[in-house]
């Protein structure tokens, strides 16, 4: 099992990122293992479609599961549509901390999106 | 020849000028008067001042890609060519978002099963149709909510064109963005409409850049003058900017401006000082 997180360094010890489309790096653990690597995030400087962009590498990591504070409408439909799961950091400030909630099962889980989105094209 | 009156600042008195030397050259040339295109898209009033009867309508649209899931193999090509990422392979399904496209055909042309096919989605309009003094008109309109002017204005542009010999004036949007330099890109002369103020000095500086990038001559109008304002003058004169037309600030001019009038009807002898500023903009081209 693979979940990605959004996170401000490229380590399992960040800090969390609250922007999923934006974060700055994409955390990917087994959370059995804790086994990790760090991506820099590819959609940072992207001027539009940086949420999809994100889906987009979380499909391709075939992650199940992703955690981050806020999945816009095209997130939401891209993620939703890969079958991957979405939750919220919640209370959680660090990476360690999100994992533990998560797998304790006291993240909450999305089934709607949770912002109005940024940029259309433009 | 072509003229764009622009401006960085909203407000200054673009289409004031912009008709109001339309109607001059209708004047001064009434066997050709001028062709005048409102490129300012997303707010266009123009036709306020001009009394245009529209004869002819385009849709202007946007080419959106359409995905046949049954020839699609998901290999991601077209998700990895995009450069706005409108469109993403999740998985077994591939996944359009209209709103981020730009319809530049990439995934398309780029998709080896040929598995995407282009709908065209309406943006906007293009119209054109004759205006009073004999003046050619055109304009184009983008729909609200939609957040792409460029491909209208390129269109407007490429659609209008003038006959042999006629002037042709493009009415700018404000701004130095994209669709300013959409409109911008191909005239001959650039006219900045500024106000003496800090916000139309700052505006205009940033105009100026728009020209030096584009290589496009610029000279400078001043609206709205109501006694000195060095700063102005000696940006105009450190950047060798003519100016060419100064329309004081009056409330003659303020409320026939309000009620759809241009500086020609409201001072008839304005004629002459637009038409005395347009030779001076011929000889410096």
């Amino acid at each position: 099992m693979k979940i990605i997180l959004t996170a401000i360094s490229p380590s399992i010890d960040s800090n969390i990122d609250g922007r999923f489309g934006r974060g700055a790096y994409f955390i990917v653990v087994d959370p059995a293992t804790l086994e990790w690597q760090a991506h820099p995030n590819p959609g940072v400087g992207a001027s539009g479609g940086a949420g999809t962009l994100a889906a987009q590498f979380a499909a391709n990591q075939y992650a199940s599961t992703v955690i981050s504070g806020d999945f816009g409408p095209n997130a939401y439909n891209a993620l939703h549509t890969a079958g991957i799961a979405m939750y919220l950091f919640g209370t959680s400030t660090t990476i360690k901390e999100a994992i533990e909630s998560f797998k304790a099962g006291k993240l909450e889980h999305v089934s709607t999106p949770t912002g109005q989105g940024h940029h259309p094209r433009g | 020849m072509k003229i764009t009156i622009a401006s960085g600042k909203g407000g200054t008195g673009k289409t004031m000028v912009a008709t109001s030397l339309a109607l001059t050259l209708a004047a001064v040339t009434p066997k050709q008067p001028p062709l005048l295109l409102d490129c300012d898209v997303e707010a266009p009033n123009a036709h306020l001042f001009l009394h245009p009867a529209v004869t002819e309508q385009q849709n202007v649209s946007l080419l959106i890609p359409s995905v046949d899931e049954a020839k699609c193999t998901h290999c991601g090509k077209c998700a990895e060519v995009c450069q706005y990422h409108a469109i993403a392979v999740l998985g077994q399904k591939t996944l359009v978002f209209p709103q981020l496209c730009h319809g530049c055909g990439s995934c398309t042309a780029l998709c080896p099963e040929k598995a995407i096919t282009e709908l065209p989605e309406k943006m906007g309009i293009i119209e054109r149709g004759p205006a009073v003094a004999g003046i050619s008109f055109a304009r184009g309109v983008l729909d609200v909510g939609e957040p792409m002017a460029v491909p209208i204005i390129r269109q407007l542009k490429r659609w209008a064109r003038p006959a042999p010999g006629q002037v042709v004036l493009y009415d700018a949007p404000p701004g130095t963005s994209c669709p300013v330099v959409e409109t911008v890109r191909g005239s001959d002369y650039l006219l900045l409409v500024t106000e003496p103020t800090p916000f139309g000095l700052h505006d205009l500086r940033l105009a100026v850049q728009v020209a030096g990038e584009l290589g496009i001559p610029a000279g400078v109008i001043i609206n709205r003058e109501n006694g000195p304002y060095p700063a102005l003058d000696e940006f105009c004169a450190d950047n060798s900017l003519p100016v060419l037309l100064r329309i004081p600030f009056e409330r003659a001019i303020a409320e026939g401006v309000a009620q759809g009038k241009t500086l020609v009807e409201i001072h008839p002898e304005y004629v002459e000082h637009f038409h005395r500023m347009f030779t001076q903009i011929t000889r410096l081209i």
